[in-house]
């Protein structure tokens, strides 16, 4: 691709010390002509994130004093599978890893094809996840586990289900950004949708660290 | 050629940063096999099965937090470390209560509902 388009930076003491603007990774000063408007959208977002993170702190508290209702119905070591869980953790971790590397690929490359590429490993690795998540629902189901069954399962499928709907939104806003990178090319809407995006993500991951330490590993053990 | 001309600063964000991902995600795969690897084969006791998850979790947060999201303590980032804290000052509040409350009412009236 062209090198005609480069920005000149010079290096100096400041650009070490370098202002962050936003949570996530900053595009810096190579991106700058909208970083204005983006610091306050990503910013705007992370706000948004911390919303969500306490829906998720009280739908935890929720399934920790639901654990002993259980109404005779079937609880969580006949219900959870250590392999399944296993694989779901691994794959979103990977797809958050995959997802730092394309944000990377955003702020250090001119071309599009290394963004597009890890963008799509992100993807398919999402919905193995979610594929995985609902092959569990179903054995669940299979065991007696309806959420209707007991006070124990009502508040699991809340809080297990919200979050694999977050994560069937992200991976749906993910196909929506392909195409606007299709479409309209790295303009800085688009830029700043995948920041934001980066940020659902990681957050999303970390959610389900309390997913499976506390649901799968604690009612494992 | 198909990368952007970097210059020499940004090459050397750009090295660290990468490294920066690769450290992130190390740390966390040890901090997810450690308490999946104990669950799954060793046979310890309950109370310090669950401190153990409990403490790989809150670590593995911190390093999604500092290598994913970029959230550190440098002064300059503070807004995003300041709403982290207030947010889970929140939670430690509604989550805490909540337990207390309806544990103590579970252990008054309603003893079956203990886990």
């Amino acid at each position: 691709m062209s090198q005609n388009n480069v920005i000149p930076i010079e290096h100096n003491a400041t650009q070490d010390a370098q202002k962050t603007r936003h949570p996530g990774l900053n595009l810096g000063p190579a991106h700058a002509h909208e970083e204005d408007t983006r610091e306050e959208m990503v910013f705007g977002f992370w706000v948004f994130m911390m919303s969500d993170l306490i829906i998720f702190g009280l739908l935890f508290a929720t399934y920790v004093t639901m654990l002993g209702g259980t109404a005779g119905g079937p609880g969580p070591s006949e219900l959870f599978e250590m392999k399944s869980a296993f694989i779901e953790t691994m794959l979103l971790l990977a797809s958050s890893f995959t997802f730092g590397m394309a944000s990377l690929a955003l702020k250090y490359r001119e071309d599009r094809t290394r963004l597009v590429f890890w963008l799509v490993v992100t993807l398919l690795l999402g919905v193995a996840f979610l594929f995985f998540e609902l092959k569990d629902f179903h054995t669940m189901f299979d065991n007696g586990g309806v959420p209707s069954r007991s006070g124990y399962l009502s508040a699991f499928f809340s809080l297990v289900p919200l979050h694999g709907l977050h994560v069937t939104g992200a991976c749906i806003w993910l196909v929506a950004l392909l195409g606007q990178l299709a479409v309209y090319g790295l303009d800085a809407p688009v830029k700043t949708g995948i920041l934001r995006l980066a940020i659902l993500w990681h957050f999303l991951d970390i959610v389900w660290i309390g997913i499976f330490s506390l649901v799968y590993l604690g009612g494992l053990s | 050629m198909s990368a952007r001309r970097l210059n020499e600063h940004e090459a050397r964000e750009c090295k660290t940063e990468q490294r920066s991902y690769v450290w992130g995600f190390a740390l966390a795969l040890v901090l997810t096999l450690i308490p999946f690897a104990l669950v799954a084969f060793a046979d310890i006791e309950r109370l310090t099965l669950w401190v153990t998850i409990g403490a790989c979790a809150l670590l593995q947060v911190v390093v999604h937090l500092r290598f994913f999201m970029h959230i550190t303590l440098d002064k300059n980032k503070r807004e995003d470390l300041l709403l982290i804290l207030f947010t889970v000052l929140i939670l430690v509040i509604l989550c805490g209560g909540t337990l207390w409350i309806l544990f103590d009412l579970y252990q008054r009236m309603l003893p079956n509902m203990m886990p």
